[in-house]
């Protein structure tokens, strides 16, 4: 089957979950927006695909697509799912909005055989630079909100993860990194990527 | 039967009433037959009989969910949401809508007749719950020859029956949506309603539920009763924005105990045209099955388990301002839901108007109830 059109308009880091997620898995998206990547998964992949979300109107919309969402916060209501009811728990750009990561990716690993966790590099040498040049928080294209706006509260490097991930037992089945809109090398990610996705085991 | 078109059929349509020979067993242990059931249907069955959806109506509702109202003249309840054009529509559903038993709209209830004596029940009629009307209700599905609900839809008391549907026929519902309701009474809705029964209970023309003969009804108690009801399903805000502390049709306060407030005058106008149309009775028992209601409490104390069975998909919507049936009480039920895998969306929506939202304009409900019925292709 090629590629659905739906993929290829995806966000980057959710059209390479979508492209690795197993076909006719169940997959819990958490902070899922208006449900594009479940929507996706569903038609691409025939992915059994739930969703958590915290805004009412992303919500109503996904809901609106026939999704099944739920309204909800990632950091107090993954406590509800039972351990290992699905193969796949997805957290894609909400891991810095959450008030403890950490807490969070343990939750999706004890409901998930294995986790996507994406996230925005704040490493990238842009961001670099303007603190180095500027002396002032980077607003980039991924990180676009200034300092009092932005919803991000724990900006995290590729660095930091691997440390929390080594720290924490947790196992790395997969890596991958994007610049812009395409993949780019493991090497130096850290300083090059713009974006990172992990899929996690316990 | 089959082969017989469903215009033809006087089973389908508006305005129907079905004696159904019964008994049937009450939750509380006593029987009840025959049952009567009035309903509507709108639409018509599609061959495969996949097309079912079942309106449940709240506390003061009736079968006319999309047709005028026989008494007021004012058009179905639920229009907004059923209706050519609508989230549910005839052109593509086959709709059915019934009274609950209890209530007075011409299913059974304590002002219909008891066959054995030829006068009204009155407080003879057994105590209900909304499991209850629910077994009612499936009767009457048997009755038009429905095996299976696309969809069973819901606001507060409605939405009771709704949930309530799966965990009592969970190979009969396909999908379940639940508006402003909850999965068991609190002490507060519980309290709000001891006061409208004792209101009810007070008025001299109640005479132990013994009115029907002489037409003196307790119209003060009852007006009492839904006046207090009426708060409940409004906001502060609600309140504020509508009335404020607007006098009603005078400069002055009077320094008596006229309506001086818009507010007041709104209030007792609600009470006495609900009078009009509400047997006192029907609403002892309504609000009495209501408060009973608590589905974890028939499923050994775990919500969760008494979904297990069902594979239905669930939509739940709360609205912000609800306090009476509030978005926590929504949460409850996803929560269980969510803990025995079923398919769950929910949503809170916006609004300024209190529990009463269900009802009123709302296109975010539309599209939510319409995308959710797609999705499940019903």
């Amino acid at each position: 089957m090629s590629e659905a059109p739906l993929v290829q308009t995806l966000r980057p880091d959710l059209a390479l979950i979508a492209r690795t997620v197993r076909q006719g898995a169940r997959v819990l998206d958490v902070g899922c927006g208006d449900g594009a990547l479940m929507a996706a998964m569903r038609d691409h992949s025939q992915v059994d695909a739930r969703g958590l979300e915290i805004d009412g109107s992303n919500v109503a919309a996904a809901v609106g697509r026939g999704l099944s969402v739920v309204q909800g916060d990632a950091d107090t209501d993954l406590t509800y799912y039972p351990d290992a009811s699905f193969d796949y728990a997805i957290l894609s750009q909400t891991l810095q909005t959450t008030r403890r990561p950490d807490l969070v990716v343990e939750e999706l690993l004890r409901i998930g055989r294995q986790a996507f966790v994406s996230f925005p590099n704040f490493a990238h040498w842009r961001g670099r630079l303007s603190l180095m040049w500027g002396g002032r928080m980077p607003v980039t294209r991924l990180l676009p909100d200034t300092w009092y706006d932005t919803l991000n509260i724990h900006h995290v490097t590729v660095d930091d993860f691997r440390a929390l991930v080594k720290e924490r037992g947790w196992h790395i089945d997969g890596q991958w990194f994007l610049k812009g809109d395409r993949e780019t090398t493991h090497a130096n990610a850290n300083l090059f990527a713009e974006h990172a996705v992990f899929l996690l085991r316990k | 039967m089959a082969s017989v078109p469903i215009s033809e059929d006087s089973r389908f349509g508006l305005r129907r009433q079905a004696r159904l020979a019964g008994p049937m067993r009450l939750s509380s242990g006593a029987s009840l037959g025959p049952v009567d059931i009035a309903y509507e249907t709108y639409g018509a069955m599609n061959a495969d009989k996949s097309n079912v959806i079942l309106i449940c109506h709240a506390l003061t509702g009736d079968q006319y969910v999309a047709s005028d109202h026989p008494v007021t003249g004012k058009p179905g309840w639920w229009w907004r949401l059923v209706g050519a054009g609508k989230p549910v529509d005839p052109a593509r559903h086959f709709i059915i809508c019934s009274n609950v038993i209890g209530s007075c709209m011409g299913s059974s209830g304590p002002a219909s007749l008891d066959p054995a004596t030829g006068e009204p029940h009155a407080m003879r009629f057994p105590v209900l719950t909304i499991a209850d009307m629910v077994r009612a209700q499936a009767l009457l599905l048997d009755h038009l020859g429905v095996d299976r609900l696309a969809a069973v839809i819901g606001g507060s008391m409605g939405g009771m029956q709704a949930l309530t549907w799966p965990t009592l026929f969970p190979d009969r519902v396909e999908s379940c949506i639940v508006i402003a309701s909850t999965a068991r009474h609190s002490a507060q809705n519980i309290a709000f309603h001891e006061v409208g029964r004792q209101a009810i209970m007070a008025d001299p023309n109640w005479r132990g539920g013994d009115y029907y003969a002489d037409g003196q009804v307790p119209s003060a108690g009852l007006a009492v009763a839904r006046m207090a009801a009426h708060i409940t399903y409004l906001s502060e805000a609600g309140l504020t924005e509508k009335f404020g502390r607007r006098l009603q049709g005078r400069d002055a306060k009077t320094f008596g105990f006229d309506a001086d407030f818009q507010v007041e005058s709104y209030l007792r106008h609600q009470g006495l045209s609900f009078v009009e149309r509400f047997d006192a009775n029907s609403y002892l028992y309504i609000t009495r099955a209501m408060d009973y209601y608590d589905i974890a409490e028939d499923h050994g104390g775990s919500l969760a388990r008494a979904f297990a069975p069902t594979s239905a998909r669930f939509c739940l919507v709360s609205f912000d301002t609800d306090w009476l049936y509030p978005t926590a009480e929504s949460r409850v039920i996803v929560h269980a839901l969510n803990a025995s895998g079923a398919q769950a969306s929910f949503v809170e929506l916006s609004s300024p108007f209190g529990h009463d939202a269900f009802l009123l304009e709302s296109p975010e409900l539309n599209r939510v109830v319409d995308g959710f019925l797609r999705g499940g292709r019903a």
